[in-house]
């Protein structure tokens, strides 16, 4: 089956669960979980087809697989082009399994069932096109189309401050449209406005001069989704706000969608463009990555604390891009990848598996889940084990090579994203500890006296929480092997990424 | 000269039938149904209307296939183009009925529909004509009609302040354009559009002609509301019946835009002038791109601080006529495809939305924000529909509104591509959608996110629901598919 039909089918499951009664909350559930079961089934099963649909390519140097391209609005010459190549395809694949264990850990949604997953597909159906969207202007569509169902995700089934969460993301992500629009526009038209198709308009020579202002337009308006430092404001608070899925979505793939259309429209296009604005974005992407792990580790709050390592992590995306090499950039892609299951799976712990008991996200609060929930101590271990990049996990595999890419370029730049790791393990393990860990003192501290004798003892903790559920263990249990999979034998990922990534390169003819 | 009464009559068919329909609606009222009860009066009168609505469809279509028509130098032009905007007034008022048989219409039911279809007919004529006269003739004729309707709420100040505002706006807007014409006329001896273009092009553009010229778009600007002829809409928007509102705020919209785009385009190719950046040069090009930047800046700014739903809608819509200025003043003939499909799609998606509005305030007791709270609960349907509207206007893809405006944007861009004369105002134009999209938002927060305060379920009449559900539909076919009608529209504005 085509993988654009991972699109279609989630436009369908949105479709079917609006025409379902409100209070068959069970069937709604189970048919957003088959929706998104089927469509990430589709897309592993063209990602592990690949190299045998690759042959059957006319076009066999960029490396792409058609999947449909025919006129869409011809008057402007638009068109209806979806593809895939070895950089999308683990996107498109990581999409499918955030929808999945999303659905799974937002199985104790109880209020208002049927609009949350209609929300929801319709957010994973557009991010699937994004993704896929070899055509500006249907990229731009299904980008915009991503971005409606947030805000109401977020306003309705929040918590923090959840309108004022969702507005500002949605109006940071539609200012940075609003650039692209401008970018979009004035590409068209400088190529002689006869098509959108990236691959046409990569082949055209813009001015160097034109590239010099239409680049970074393009290419900041995605970044703001991407969490670009200084326009990554939204992303702390918009992560908070969100309920547990729709963190996962927005950490998981939603900022994956900005530093994606980074690559695929602003460094495609805009070559030049590119090389001339390099520094600046790789600076500003080491300034992101030390400043988000920085911001970090002075937060109080849970979750804050994922959103802004977020925010550090996805400076590691944009300063791999920067690079031009193919490590560097390899790294970047499979970065994505990975933090869009390490976000996951974090946002996960926080948002479902511990406020979701406990009401509470405030360190100072918690403490002694190893015990409570022992469960979402291993999960929490092996999610901050990737963030910090440990060997032996994806995250390891995938900052290395951006790390080696930028030190290619410039060894100081290796230096200052290194510095993030050591900050990035203390935040790690400082909440690890608070969390999981330091019973007594907090107990203490609380004025809690948890039954006068709780050292350690099983079963003994201060906490009485409901266990956890079978879908959160099958959630958990899919992303962490994930995690360690892709750490144990990077090249399933890798050996896809690479090629595609020299071929990329090839393309761009860089002076 | 005689008249070709045969050909007039053709070309009239379908204004006939509305007037036949309007005076049939009148007599039945007086005859037989003064007594009976208002819903069904509502009911039996607005059928009637509907009929003769959708009996003037068949000339209409016929049109569409016979050969042009000019009769009386251009008094009465007839060909697709024109075929296709009478179809789409049909359309609107048709849904305005429907509309309107649902609402409160207090005593004088018979007078209300035949003042709906005599505007009706005046928009009609607006649209098949090329002649100075006729035009104003027309323009007056409608907006006689809507200063009643406005009105007609006779128990509630609001709707008379409003109806007395908007008159008085009117019709000064009606002494400048006037006053306007009578200049063109005297200076070219001739009322006739493309005479007055061949005219100003040997004579060449001369001062007085500049001030003919810049009282015709006065007189326009108030018609369209744009900044800073835009006062009178937002009280006349809230004040009226909401059903004369929508038809207000669409078919005359459609209508006004309409003819707008015929006078300049066909009459004043020579006098376009340059609104490029840097290449500012006197004309009616430069006129539009002031009256587009205050009209974009301040709808959208205002429409931010707005409580009822009815205003806010009336400051939007002004920030849209300053986006459809931005298509027109590119002047090329992809300018005005973008103008035309976009009042299609801004016609049916405000209508939509109003009539979405009239269904539920009536029942959830006014039209304030806070009536709305919760409506996704209440009134799931109609609620899903709103969604619809409001992200269309937002320009939210995949619906009309977002191909509609980046359309009309590609347009401006598209003049003068080689230096991006006009991004300037399209920088504006997006910007200032990024705005809009704030308040459109609050509105819909209202009625998806915020609690009721009361949680009974609204129930609307199936036919209103199906009406509308259609329309929705429309609203995301022009998005998904808009060849259909681009297509078509392009061909036709090559020919003019």
């Amino acid at each position: 089956m085509r993988t654009d039909w991972s699109i279609y089918i989630s436009f369908l499951g949105a479709g079917m669960i609006m025409l379902l009664p409100r209070n068959s909350k069970t069937l709604i559930r189970w048919v957003a979980l088959l929706t998104g079961v089927a469509g990430l089934l589709i897309a592993l099963n063209g990602y592990f087809a690949y190299d045998a649909w690759i042959k059957t390519q006319t076009n066999l140097s960029d490396g792409f697989v058609q999947l449909v391209n025919v006129p869409w609005i011809p008057v402007l010459g638009i068109n209806y082009h979806l593809a895939v190549d070895g950089i999308n395809y683990p996107l498109v694949i990581l999409n499918g399994f955030v929808c999945v264990t999303g659905i799974l850990f937002s199985w104790n949604i109880e209020e208002r069932v049927k609009e949350f997953f209609a929300f929801f597909l319709t957010l994973i159906a557009g991010v699937y096109g994004v993704f896929m969207s070899m055509d500006l202007f249907l990229l731009f569509v299904f980008y915009e189309l991503a971005i409606i169902p947030k805000y109401f995700i977020i306003a309705i089934w929040g918590s923090t401050r959840k309108e004022y969460g969702a507005m500002k993301l949605v109006l940071y992500s539609f200012v940075g449209s609003a650039l692209v629009f401008i970018g979009v526009l004035a590409a068209f038209f400088a190529a002689g406005g006869t098509s959108f198709d990236i691959l046409t308009l990569a082949h055209h020579k813009f001015a160097p001069e034109f590239q010099r202002w239409a680049f970074p337009l393009i290419f900041v308006g995605f970044g703001v989704l991407a969490g670009m430092w200084p326009f990554h404001t939204w992303a702390p608070t918009g992560h908070v706000a969100a309920p547990t899925a729709a963190s996962m979505l927005l950490a998981g793939v939603v900022m994956k969608l900005g530093s994606y259309a980074c690559l695929r429209a602003a460094m495609m296009l805009f070559p030049q463009g590119l090389e001339y604005w390099k520094w600046w974005i790789a600076w500003i992407a080491v300034i992101g990555i030390v400043y988000g792990a920085a911001v970090a580790l002075v937060q109080k709050d849970f979750k804050f604390i994922i959103g802004y390592s977020s925010v550090s992590h996805m400076g590691f995306v944009l300063l791999g891009l920067a690079t031009l090499n193919v490590r560097g950039m390899s790294g970047a892609v499979l970065q994505m990848f990975s933090h869009g299951v390490v976000a996951s799976l974090l946002f996960a712990v926080v948002g479902r598996m511990v406020y979701d008991r406990t009401h509470t996200r405030q360190l100072d609060e918690l403490g002694g889940f190893r015990t409570a929930l022992p469960f979402a101590f291993w999960t929490f271990l092996i999610g901050g084990a990737a963030s910090m990049g440990l060997p032996g996990f994806s995250g390891f595999v995938a900052e290395i090579q951006v790390l080696i890419g930028a030190f290619l370029m410039s060894p100081w730049l290796a230096v200052g994203a290194g510095a993030s790791i050591a900050i990035t393990a203390a935040y790690i393990l400082n909440a690890l500890h608070k969390v999981f860990f330091a019973e007594e003192e907090h107990a203490t501290a609380a004025g809690h006296t948890a039954h006068g004798h709780s050292h350690g003892g099983e079963g003994e903790s201060r906490w009485s929480l409901p266990p956890i559920t079978v879908p959160e263990v099958v959630a958990g249990v899919i992303l962490m092997s994930l995690l360690v999979i892709i750490g144990l034998y990077p090249s399933i990922m890798l050996n896809m990424i690479t090629p595609n990534v020299e071929l990329f390169l090839k393309g761009l003819n860089v002076p | 000269m005689t008249a070709p009464y045969y050909e007039v009559f053709k070309a009239l068919t379908p204004e006939v039938m509305l007037a036949v329909a309007a005076f049939i609606t009148l007599t039945l009222d007086l005859a037989s149904l003064r007594n009976a009860a208002p819903s069904v009066r509502n009911r039996t009168l607005g059928t009637v209307v509907v009929l003769g609505l959708v009996a003037s469809v068949v000339p209409l279509w016929q049109q569409l296939n016979d050969a042009r028509l000019v009769i009386l130098g251009g008094t009465l032009v007839v060909n697709e183009l024109t075929a296709i905007f009478n179809l789409v007034i049909v359309v609107l008022t048709l849904l305005t009925v429907l509309i309107s048989i649902d609402f409160d219409l207090g005593r004088h039911v018979g007078e209300y529909f035949a003042t709906l279809l005599f505007g009706a007919i005046g928009m009609m004529l607006l649209v098949s004509t090329e002649e100075l006269i006729t035009i104003f003739v027309a323009l007056e004729l409608t907006s006689i009609c809507l200063y009643i309707l406005t009105a007609f709420q006779k128990s509630t100040l609001r709707s008379q302040e409003a109806a007395l505002k908007y008159f008085m706006f009117g019709a000064i807007s009606s002494a400048f354009l006037l006053f306007g014409l009578s200049y063109i006329y005297g200076l070219t001896g001739t009322t006739n559009l493309r005479e007055i273009a061949q005219a100003v092009q040997s004579n060449g553009p001369s001062p007085l002609m500049a001030v003919g010229l810049l009282f015709v778009i006065v007189g326009f600007g108030f018609k369209v509301a744009v900044v800073p002829f835009h006062l009178w809409a937002p009280d006349a928007y809230e004040g009226a019946p909401t059903p004369v509102t929508a038809f207000i705020a669409t078919g005359s919209k459609v209508a006004s835009f309409f003819v707008f785009t015929k006078v300049v385009m066909l009459g004043f190719p020579a006098m376009e002038g340059s609104a490029f950046w840097g290449g500012f040069s006197s004309g009616w090009t430069m006129l539009l791109a002031a009256t587009a930047v205050a009209s974009m800046v301040l709808g959208n700014c205002v429409a931010i601080v707005q409580h009822n739903v009815k205003r806010l809608l009336a400051y939007s819509s002004i920030a849209h006529a300053g986006y459809i200025f931005v298509g027109l003043l590119a002047a090329t003939s992809m300018g005005v495809t973008s103008v035309l499909f976009y009042i299609i799609v801004y016609g049916l998606t405000n209508l939509g939305a109003f009539g979405v509005v009239a269904a539920l305030s009536s029942r959830a007791g006014g039209d304030e924000m806070e009536n709305f709270n919760g409506m996704a609960r209440r009134a799931p349907f109609l609620s899903l529909m709103m969604l619809v509207f409001v992200l269309s206007l937002a320009g939210i893809p995949p619906l009309g509104g977002f191909f509609g405006k980046f359309f009309l944007f590609a347009a401006a861009v598209q003049r003068d591509a080689q230096n991006f004369g006009l991004l300037w105002l399209v920088i504006l134009g997006i910007v200032m959608s990024a705005v809009s999209l704030y308040y459109y938002l609050v509105l819909l927060k209202h009625i998806y996110v915020i609690d009721p305060k009361v949680k009974d379920r609204i129930v609307t009449p199936t036919f209103l629901n199906v009406a509308l559900g259609l329309v929705a539909l429309a609203v995301i076919g022009l998005g998904i598919w808009p060849e259909v009608i681009l297509g078509l529209l392009k061909a036709l504005v090559a020919q003019l």
